[in-house]
């Protein structure tokens, strides 16, 4: 398997001693849709900005296609939407566009040409001048999900990205999500929802900080005796403690 | 660096504001209006007017500078959109220069029409002239955003972001020599005023009021002020945080 993510040894610890993540060991394969999946505060946040390098890591080291998490060369192909909408409100969807591809250091000649592209992408041609803040929340998910598109990057780090959508809506995300995996860039995913589970590649089942499965979802079926990952991820919880 | 960036970052925290007509209005117009106030505070006594007012044109800009700043880069952190920013190639120094130019900009719209109101209607007389006058309300407006930018790292809420106006801004502005000259305050007064930048700031207001020509000890108060600036930029680059 090639790997897009290697991490090794990984800690980290916040304040007073909390520990987030306790020796993390992952490999996750290029080219798939991967879910990060498991409850609120099991640490999926932690773990995915470490990965795009936006947090400092206690011990351990993280490899993103070759390189450092964090380090320049993957400022180009590594993007990533956080789980806050991570956009400006009190812009227009053109003018938040226009300010994250110039960030990009994509040259003015290009900018309108990307521009239209990510507007048809997210479906959003015809809301281009409207305030976000006057957008609907599915409509601002897609402003943030068109940032996080910029300049095709080989991976794409969304931090729940479908919570609080209605089920249309994600549905429609998730058949972008597999059509950008089809055109060859790696996703990462974090949900809380064991649903969206079956609909990656790759799972990765985190829980209070440790990693307790990261496997397809078919081996996980099979290996645990399971019909589906919420099944499977309660044998696994039920088997540690 | 890129010029690119810092410039694109300068036009969008400016496009920001424009979208909030409100806000807008209430740095143009609360300070001429605060002037004309104080004018009529002073009825009768036209020396103290023109001799503090000139001080207020070096203080406003760095106070509305520092709640805007502190605020909107506030927001900045915790609507994550910094956060992606420092995963994409935009440097730290583009970004905090970006919001640096434009606030800059906006406290030097803000210083045109409060000193057109000031020199205009209310016949302060500035011997320094109105360049002069404009070039220190800038370097306060400047000296706002560096501290605003430097101090929002240390809030959770914009509440608290408020809170540190009083606890940032008002002991510098007690002691700043608005309300008594310095050397008759307490020596332990002295001593702090000596160390912050509001008071150069207002010394410099001081001398532009009463010398014509531009004195060395004008050139020191302004370097003063900038390097407390500068200096509070880096403080703030420092709480960015980004691997690589």
């Amino acid at each position: 398997m090639s790997s897009i993510v290697k991490i090794n040894n990984l800690n980290i610890t916040v304040a007073r001693n909390l520990s987030i993540l306790k020796n993390i060991n992952l490999e996750l394969p290029l080219g798939q849709t991967i879910g990060f999946i498991g409850p609120s505060g099991a640490g999926k946040t932690t773990l995915i900005r470490a990965i795009v390098g936006s947090l400092k890591i206690s011990s351990g080291e993280i490899f993103v296609l070759g390189q450092r998490a964090g380090s320049k060369e993957l400022r180009h192909k590594v993007s990533y939407m956080t789980q806050e909408l991570s956009i400006y409100p009190d812009l227009t969807v053109k003018e938040n566009l226009i300010y994250f591809i110039t960030m990009m250091g994509i040259s003015k000649s290009e900018t309108e040409k990307i521009l239209q592209k990510l507007l048809d992408r997210v479906d959003l041609s015809d809301k281009a001048n409207i305030l976000v803040n006057n957008l609907s929340s599915g409509q601002k998910q897609r402003v943030s999900l068109a940032i996080a598109l910029i300049d095709s990057p080989e991976l794409i780090v969304l931090d729940e990205p479908t919570v609080g959508l209605d089920p249309v809506l994600r549905q429609k995300l998730w058949l972008l999500f597999n059509d950008l995996s089809r055109q060859g860039s790696t996703l990462i995913i974090s949900s809380h929802s064991m649903d969206e589970a079956s609909k990656c590649d790759y799972l990765v089942l985190v829980r209070d900080g440790k990693i307790i499965a990261a496997e397809t979802p078919t081996e996980l079926l099979r290996r645990t005796s399971s019909k589906t990952v919420e099944e499977s991820f309660l044998k696994l919880v039920g088997d540690k403690e | 660096m890129s010029l690119n960036r810092t410039i694109s970052t300068t036009k969008r925290v400016l496009s920001q504001l424009k979208h909030d007509k409100r806000t807008i209005a209430l740095i143009f117009i609360v300070p001429p209006v605060l002037l004309t106030i104080l004018k009529y505070v002073f009825d009768g006594q036209s020396q103290v007017f023109d001799s503090i007012a000139p001080m207020l044109l070096g203080i406003f800009p760095m106070i509305m500078m520092f709640l805007i700043s502190s605020i909107v880069t506030l927001r900045e952190r915790s609507s994550g959109t910094l956060s992606r920013l420092m995963t994409m190639p935009i440097s730290k120094t583009d970004f905090i220069f970006g919001y640096a130019l434009a606030f800059s900009l906006i406290g030097l719209f803000q210083a045109l029409i409060t000193s057109g109101v000031m020199l205009g209607l209310l016949r302060v007389t500035v011997l320094g002239g109105t360049i002069q006058t404009l070039i220190i309300a800038v370097i306060a407006s400047f000296l706002g955003t560096s501290l605003g930018l430097f101090t929002s790292a240390f809030a959770r809420s914009e509440f608290q972001a408020i809170q540190f106006m009083p606890a940032f801004i008002f002991p510098q502005l007690l002691v700043c020599g608005l309300f008594i000259a310095r050397n008759n305050m307490a020596k332990p007064l002295q001593w702090f005023a000596d160390i912050m930048p509001l008071s150069y700031s207002v010394d410099a207001m001081k001398q532009i009021t009463i010398m014509s020509n531009w004195g060395h000890v004008l050139t020191k108060d302004i370097v003063i002020v900038l390097l407390f600036a500068i200096f509070a930029l880096v403080l703030g680059s420092t709480t960015i945080h980004r691997k690589g």
